[in-house]
């Protein structure tokens, strides 16, 4: 743990970032490029769903990040509560609009899919309402940071609240999926069939490592301007004192 | 374990003395749900396939707007921080004074529920599964509700943000509740579903009060 200690320090921490962020970007310009190319154009077609089926290739990523991206924010929550590390507090709460704005896309990429696919923009299906309650929790997360005016104590606040909120996502995730297999039977979702073919595969993973990467890059990004703003205000509280 | 009791018997008096609360909470719920037939028409074989969501989705949303009162009072007049200062674990009092809460707040609902299951035209049959459903459940609702209160204590309008922290988290008992009564009116075995419920309620009994005391120790800094 104290090596890991050793990147808590934030100059250190914008040192490295400033040096590493640069080569992330490229890097996600290349993966999600690549995996655009791959997926809209030389990936085969849907033999029943045809070409719609490419809105896969970002809906699936996206619908992945968000549930990654709570994690993430819980588990840095979690350091910042035990450790009391503000740049895990500030890494969290740069976690919450990531999360969300993927959380988002893939709603609404699965609206755009469900409309030729199922015939309706929404369905009350298990895996969609579960992404919906998803981004509640993480609106009401970034509501609670908004309430609070001193950031030390925002940050643990929202916290506790990220911690009871991942404690609930999976019981929330098997309920709804419980609940909607007693509304209607499962074969709504089962349009593309579990199975999915290599040709199919690879463009989705480069898709989804892509994503990943995207997050990174907004991620330090984020954190690196929150780092920015608390110094600004820092030496702004010191002009007005003295 | 006396400081418990004694904390919660006090909670219950100042709930009767204030005597409107629990009633306005009733008053609420049967108001609530009564709107309903209004909304959809008097059919009662409508109001019979809507009605046990419905009187669910009254009874959270009446334990919600109880919430904030459940440290308020303590938090305005500083009997808050003596709690947290007192020798006894923070866990056990808020454990306490969250069983109060249910006491005099949810357990009222819970007897009034069967006349609004009148109202909506449930079959006799479901009466006692609607009220062992809700007896299995709301403590979930309390416990995690707790969380939230704690969160927000203290805050000016604090209430609707409550209701957009706790409400996501709702979901399972909803799901669950209204599926042991649905089943138990369709004759079917509700159990498992009411078995799910109790699990939930146990372990946000468990969990809850661990988050809502590191929320009122924050909130008192």
């Amino acid at each position: 743990m104290p090596r890991l200690h050793r990147f808590a320090n934030p100059m250190r921490f914008a040192r490295l970032s400033k040096a590493v962020l640069p080569w992330m970007a490229v890097l996600t310009i290349l993966l999600i490029g690549t995996g655009l190319y791959w997926a809209l154009l030389a990936s085969p077609a849907d033999y029943q769903q045809k070409d719609s089926v490419r809105i896969m290739y970002v809906h699936v990523p996206a619908a992945w990040m968000g549930l990654f991206i709570y994690v993430s924010m819980a588990v840095s929550s979690a350091a910042g509560l035990i450790w009391r590390h503000p740049l895990a507090d500030i890494a969290a709460k740069s976690c919450a609009p990531i999360g969300a704005g993927f959380t988002l896309v893939a709603l609404v990429t699965g609206a755009l899919w469900g409309q030729p696919m199922w015939g309706t923009w929404w369905v009350w299906d298990g895996r969609l309402t579960s992404m919906l309650i998803l981004l509640f929790l993480y609106l009401g997360y970034m509501a609670l940071w908004q309430a609070y005016d001193e950031p030390g104590k925002a940050s643990r606040a929202a916290a506790i609240l990220a911690l009871v909120g991942v404690i609930n996502v999976p019981i929330i995730h098997f309920s709804v999926e419980w609940w909607n297999t007693l509304h209607q039977p499962a074969s709504v979702f089962k349009v593309g069939g579990p199975s999915i073919d290599p040709s199919m595969l690879w463009p989705l993973l480069v898709m989804a490592l892509g994503f990943t990467t995207y997050f990174v890059v907004v991620l330090l990004w984020r954190m690196r301007a929150e780092i920015l703003a608390r110094r600004i205000h820092v030496l702004m509280m010191q002009q007005a004192a003295s | 374990m006396n400081t418990f009791w004694h904390l919660v018997r006090r909670d219950i008096t100042l709930a009767r003395r204030q005597g409107a609360s629990s009633f306005l909470g009733v008053a609420f719920f049967v108001i609530a749900v009564s709107l309903f037939p209004f909304a959809v028409g008097p059919d009662p074989l409508i109001l019979a396939s809507i009605g046990a969501g419905i009187i669910w989705v009254a009874a959270l949303l009446a334990t919600l707007l109880s919430l904030d009162r459940l440290f308020q009072a303590d938090f305005e007049d500083g009997s808050l921080d003596t709690l947290v200062l007192a020798p006894q674990p923070l866990v056990a009092l808020v454990l306490a004074k969250t069983l109060a809460h249910w006491l005099t707040t949810t357990l009222p609902l819970i007897i009034a529920a069967p006349l609004l299951a009148m109202f909506m035209a449930l079959p006799a049959s479901a009466f006692t599964m609607l009220m062992v459903s809700m007896l299995v459940g709301t403590p979930a609702l309390s416990f995690i509700g707790a969380v939230g209160a704690a969160l927000t204590v203290g805050m000016r309008r604090g209430g609707v943000l409550l209701s957009l922290l706790i409400l996501p988290l709702y979901i399972p008992v909803l799901i669950f509740g209204v599926g042991a009564l649905g089943a138990a009116m369709l004759g079917q075995d509700g159990s498992s579903a009411l078995m799910l419920l109790g699990a939930f309620s146990l372990v946000s009994l468990v969990l809850a009060p661990l988050g809502a005391a590191a929320a009122l120790r924050l909130a008192l800094e």
